[in-house]
């Protein structure tokens, strides 16, 4: 189910505070946060956020399409390599 | 046959199942453009005059996405969660399930048939 529209989208406050502050200054820092749960706002776009995954931060590029969508997205929490493949010895195979 | 919206040739059904055979139009749709034409649903396609084919016709070219349109629309949307590397986009180019269904066992309409270990091309 989709968050009520009522109460608009969840943004982290202190993540909104500090990259307000820095539009304002002009600055352009990677910002590290937690904030995984937070929807991305016009704000961000520009900004480079390193984003926690549970163990370190990614550092993910915000660019308009991903507005709407939530930092945690970007950063993903599982790693995936792939199965090992099974080399098969030849002349087996009929 | 008559032939609304490009190629699609719904036949000699209800107008209401037959404006289903257009992607994009599902019942709730087919019955609209009917109160909107103003026609019967439960009349056949073979039995519509001219005009209310025409009429037809005017009504999903001005109201609706069908077709062509409407699976670039589609195409768009993904490819969109894809060039932006969000967990969804992630799924679509892994050609795995996008909304948390389990991959362990099922998931056996996106990941397709099953490959068993011993099932190369069999030749003889």
């Amino acid at each position: 189910m989709g968050r009520s529209l009522k109460k608009g989208p969840f943004i982290d406050q202190r993540l909104l505070k500090r990259i307000t502050e820095m539009n304002r200054s002009g600055g352009r820092r990677v910002i590290k946060t937690w904030a995984r749960r937070s929807t991305i706002s016009p704000e961000f776009v520009g900004h480079t956020l390193a984003i926690h995954n549970g163990k370190q931060f990614i550092p993910i590029y915000i660019n308009e399409n991903m507005v709407g969508h939530k930092l945690g997205e970007f950063s993903l929490t599982r790693t995936y390599r792939g199965h090992t493949v099974k080399i098969r010895e030849k002349g087996k195979r009929k | 046959m008559a032939r609304i919206a490009g190629v699609d040739i719904p036949n000699e059904k209800r107008v209401i199942i037959s404006l289903t055979y257009i992607f994009g139009i599902g019942p709730t749709s087919a019955r609209r453009i009917c109160d909107k034409v103003g026609l019967d649903p439960s009349r056949r396609v073979k039995d519509l005059t001219e005009d209310e084919s025409i009429r037809i016709r005017n009504v999903i070219e001005n109201d609706f996405k069908v077709e062509g349109a409407l699976r670039g629309e589609v195409r768009d949307h993904i490819k969109r969660l894809m060039d932006i590397n969000c967990y969804r986009g992630r799924r679509h180019k892994s050609g795995l399930p996008v909304r948390g269904q389990r991959t362990s066992t099922n998931a056996r309409t996106r990941k397709g048939p099953k490959a068993r270990p011993g099932a190369g091309k069999k030749k003889k």
